[in-house]
């Protein structure tokens, strides 16, 4: 089940996936960094994308969202298909939110105005209606004491879940993250996480790209392992995780990588 | 022979040095603002635009920058007319000093706008900003707030440079005091106080850029932070 920030059940997608990757190809000059990738998200899925530094996982991911270009194959969420600078982008920026490494709060804006910027000037809310959204979302994340504060005066773990907080006041319907735990240390890192799994609770569709191992093993119902730009083994994270087919992946997780 | 300061023209004569002052505020108060939104207009065009319009802000950038601001002034001051076109000194004077602080601007605006980490410009593109409200909101004040020393002193120095504009008879600061050495040969001490008159205007100016910088940009950037 999927729920917007209001909390409101949405109505879900029947049956099919809600994210659709179907043999894509992606190079950066001569460098094939995807190589006929196929994934397939259902609604109120958490996907783990695992795998080696170089590998592909963060390329596929922006892939998703149209920050980069695919020469080859498809990609369709919420029934808009994927394209580099393609005309449907609003629609999707609608419906599928992001949050990257680096948090990328806006530094200028306190916190409050980075939440209601795109509420104000992309979903036409009112400011009123914009703030209480803001504050909503910003208890969610456990940070409504903070709506005033500029990012610069926030920890990476408060920036970051401040970036979660303005990706969510969108009412996406998927969210793909990447590497968000990856500049912040150990205590930081829980506390991102925590907010991850209670929205993946919610029942929020979710795709990850992750170092934190542990992490995806508890809270991640699907596992994709990445190698040389291709899906070398996915699943449910139990299975995958007690069985492994390959010896890339056994090895994989056999270092602790 | 010991030189002989003589001040006593000031006792009549000091209204028309403050009436020439006041109009070297107005007219490069008025430059300065108009030529701070062509620039960053342009620096926008420049950064964002298409082949085309980067080209001609690039020619326009130019030209301006390899001409003496006072041939510009002349060009715009004959050129008008000659077009049949009557307008006053003061309005060529803005016209040219505008074009002339245009050009500079839009170079400090692009550096500000470029140093912009494509992180951010990603991040807005994921909450579905348009270009537009990307560049009006996200964009354009942390690119000023990185390069505000360099802009504000290159209005104080458009504000110093506005002399030239006494040559098509603006009668700003500097065509006051020609006009008061001509009748009182006191040229020395007039040109003292025309001096010190633009050194005055100059600490009032860096100090209104200094008070419009705080109040523009509340959060205080640490060097070397991330933004």
């Amino acid at each position: 089940m999927a729920f917007d920030a209001n909390g409101a059940v949405l109505a879900e997608p029947q049956g099919d996936a809600v994210v659709k990757v179907r043999d894509v190809v992606k190079f950066f000059g001569q460098l094939k960094v995807l190589d006929g990738v196929s994934l397939d998200v259902k609604a109120g899925d958490m996907v783990a994308i695992i795998g080696r530094s170089g590998s592909g996982k963060s390329t596929l991911l922006r892939c998703m969202n149209g920050l980069e270009d695919i020469q080859e194959g498809k990609i369709v969420i919420c029934g808009h298909e994927v394209g580099y600078g393609q005309s449907n982008r609003a629609d999707l920026r609608r419906d599928v939110g992001m949050v990257f490494q680096s948090y990328n709060l806006f530094p200028h804006l306190t916190v409050q105005r980075n939440i209601t910027l795109a509420l104000t000037l992309v979903k036409k809310k009112s400011k009123a209606e914009a703030q209480r959204l803001a504050e909503q979302v910003l208890d969610q994340v456990g940070l409504a004491d903070k709506m005033l504060s500029y990012p610069e005066q926030l920890s990476g773990g408060q920036q970051q879940r401040v970036a979660i907080a303005r990706s969510l006041a969108l009412s996406p319907q998927v969210m793909l993250f990447d590497e968000v735990t990856s500049a912040l240390d150990p205590e930081l890192t829980v506390e991102v996480l925590r907010v991850m799994e209670d929205l993946a609770k919610g029942g929020m569709t979710m795709i990850l790209v992750t170092h934190e191992m542990a992490f995806a093993q508890r809270v991640a119902n699907q596992v994709v392992f990445m190698h040389k730009g291709k899906v070398w083994e996915a699943g449910p994270t139990r299975e995958l995780f007690s069985s492994p087919k390959t010896s890339e992946f056994a090895q994989f997780i056999g270092t602790g990588l | 022979m010991a030189y002989k300061f003589n001040f006593s023209f000031l006792a009549d004569r000091w209204p028309a040095f403050l009436e020439g002052a006041w109009l070297t505020v107005q007219l490069t108060v008025t430059s300065i603002a108009l030529g701070f939104l062509v620039g960053t207009i342009c620096a926008v065009l420049r950064v964002y635009g298409n082949g085309l319009t980067r080209r001609i802000v690039g020619a326009y950038v130019e030209i301006i920058r390899n001409t003496p601001l006072l041939v510009q002034m002349f060009i715009v001051y004959f050129g008008i007319a000659s077009l049949g076109v009557k307008l006053s000194a003061e309005v060529s004077a803005v016209i040219a000093l505008v074009i002339n602080a245009g050009a500079y601007t839009t170079e400090i605006m692009r550096a500000g706008i470029e140093s912009i980490s494509k992180t951010q410009l990603e991040a807005a593109d994921c909450l579905g900003l348009s270009r537009f409200d990307t560049i009006v909101h996200v964009v354009l004040l942390p690119a000023m707030e990185r390069v505000y020393p360099a802009l504000s002193s290159q209005f104080v120095l458009l504000m110093l440079a506005s002399s030239v504009t006494s040559q098509i008879s603006a009668e700003e600061l500097t065509a006051v005091a020609n006009v008061i050495q001509s009748d009182t040969y006191r040229s020395f001490e007039v040109y003292l106080i025309v001096a010190a008159l633009y050194i005055s205007l100059s600490f009032v100016y860096r100090f209104l850029f200094t008070l419009t910088g705080m109040i523009l940009f509340v959060r205080r950037r640490k060097l070397g932070t991330a933004l």
